[in-house]
């Protein structure tokens, strides 16, 4: 999947009363996402802008409920589903 | 038997046998051309929907207006067994949020990529036993017996906390459970199983050790979040879903690309494919096909309306081979991205021991390649039996030479 818009701009935002713990934002963007003891999914530290990583865009539409949400500039651009 | 004459309106019998074990059954050919959704009939004659499309599987499987709940009434069955099976007491797999969310919490923690990673070495000690009492014994072998099935067994069972010395009896009850031939061996097995864990529990409750269940019967069942029969319900589901999906998935695997030589020529050559021949292959084989779902509204979806009590199903055969989010479905291709295949589901009840499966997956597979390179079927293909249509997919038997 190709995706030309800059991710500079970008913040993530995990919604941890929706996340079920699958894991497959660690496992698809290791760079950006990981898992705390409980199993909810966090954003390694500094990386709340996706640290321009290409494969954030994937991990969220790898998400199956939908928890992680990027906007763009401030505004909330796409809901991954 | 006799059937009524086919005429244009009658719909595909779901589910049916496989023809070739690695594809989608021919006689679902039908579903393939009327995607995203459409109706089949069921074993009890009842009709239902069946989502084959990608896009709108992933929109459904995520849609909370459809219940897991198997003690609705208006849940479907997918055959006599699954219809025997549903006033017992429901956990994780069987119920909706909130308590589906409260239970699968409990878990989680035990399932994560760090305790899966964790797990590895583990892994690796016990593929490396097994494959070395297979080697001393050998040529031939019958892989389900002496590898596919004893993996994730063992793995399961330490996870769990579960005594493997107790692998025949509660392997034969899981047998009988998925695949019984009358639901009335299929509830007998469940008692057994019940029985079995839920002394278990009671033995453990009493003289504690280090798995998962001892930490549920220490955090949940003492501070009365889980009751017995929950505790025990989620016990069975972990342990027949723990083994048997794995060891399908390491025997079909198999049988699989000793049927594709290029393709397991090109994963020789480069093991770093190994993580994505193990995507590919959840998504071509898809071995838990029909997966099921009541309406609690009316929904509307890709033109059409779902109206509430309606069974629907979700064919992950046919779904993880749509064009439209795989192209070329039907070959078989590392290169591809698999990774959106719904072979563990979509959604609040996406398989929760998906990582440990990927781990035992790949472990298994590398590792049985590299240790016997010329590993091939000691009977003509055609003759190796598989499952029937109705319960999960992958081989009876698996007789190899190497």
């Amino acid at each position: 999947m190709t995706d030309d818009i800059s991710d500079s701009s970008i913040s993530i935002s995990i919604d941890r009363d929706v996340c079920i713990g699958a894991g497959q934002c660690a496992l698809t963007a290791p760079g950006v996402f990981t898992q705390d003891d409980d199993g909810y999914s966090e954003l390694l530290p500094g990386k709340e802008d996706g640290g321009g990583d290409p494969l954030v865009r994937e991990a969220a539409r790898a998400c199956p409920v939908s928890a992680i949400t990027i906007s763009e500039k401030g505004v909330e651009a796409s809901r991954a589903g | 038997m006799t059937k009524p004459a086919v005429t244009q309106s009658e719909t595909v019998d779901f589910p049916q046998d496989r023809t070739c074990p690695y594809h989608p059954p021919a006689a679902y050919d039908p579903l393939r051309t009327t995607r995203p959704l459409t109706r089949v009939t069921l074993y009890d004659g009842r009709d239902v929907w069946v989502v084959t499309g990608h896009s709108a599987a992933r929109e459904l499987l995520a849609d909370p207006r459809l219940s897991s709940d198997r003690s609705r009434d208006a849940f479907p069955a997918i055959n006599a067994r699954f219809a025997a099976a549903r006033n017992r007491r429901l956990t994780l797999l069987g119920v909706d949020d909130p308590r589906h969310r409260t239970q699968r919490r409990m878990l989680v923690p035990s399932f994560t990529l760090k305790r899966v990673a964790a797990l590895r070495p583990r892994i690796q000690e016990t593929v490396d036993r097994l494959l070395d009492a297979m080697e001393a014994a050998g040529p031939p072998a019958e892989l389900v017996s002496a590898f596919a099935l004893p993996l994730p067994s063992m793995v399961i069972c330490a996870l769990l906390g579960v005594p493997y010395a107790d692998h025949e009896f509660f392997e034969e009850q899981s047998r009988r459970l998925l695949r019984g031939p009358t639901p009335a061996d299929t509830q007998d097995a469940r008692d057994r199983m019940d029985a079995y864990l839920g002394e278990l529990i009671d033995a453990k409750r009493e003289q504690p050790g280090d798995g998962l269940l001892d930490e549920l019967i220490q955090e949940q069942l003492r501070e009365e979040a889980l009751d017995r029969a929950e505790l025990v319900s989620m016990a069975t589901l972990l342990l027949v879903a723990g083994h048997e999906t794995t060891a399908n998935m390491i025997s079909l695997g198999t049988f699989t690309l000793l049927r594709h030589p290029e393709q397991l020529a090109e994963l020789r050559a480069d093991p770093g494919l190994m993580s994505a021949a193990v995507e590919e292959l959840l998504r071509f084989l898809s071995i838990a096909d029909g997966l099921l779902r009541v309406a609690t509204e009316d929904i509307e979806v890709a033109g059409s309306i779902i109206r509430a009590d309606e069974g629907v199903l979700f064919s992950t055969s046919v779904i993880n081979r749509d064009t439209t989010a795989f192209p070329e479905p039907d070959t078989l291709d590392w290169h591809r991205t698999a990774r959106h295949h719904v072979a563990f589901g979509f959604g609040i009840h996406q398989c929760l021991g998906q990582n440990l499966a990927r781990a035992e997956l790949e472990i298994a597979l590398r590792t049985l390649f590299e240790r016997l390179p010329g590993l091939r079927l000691a009977a003509p293909a055609e003759k190796i039996p598989f499952k029937p249509g109705d319960t999960i997919q992958g081989m009876l038997e698996l007789p190899v030479t190497w």
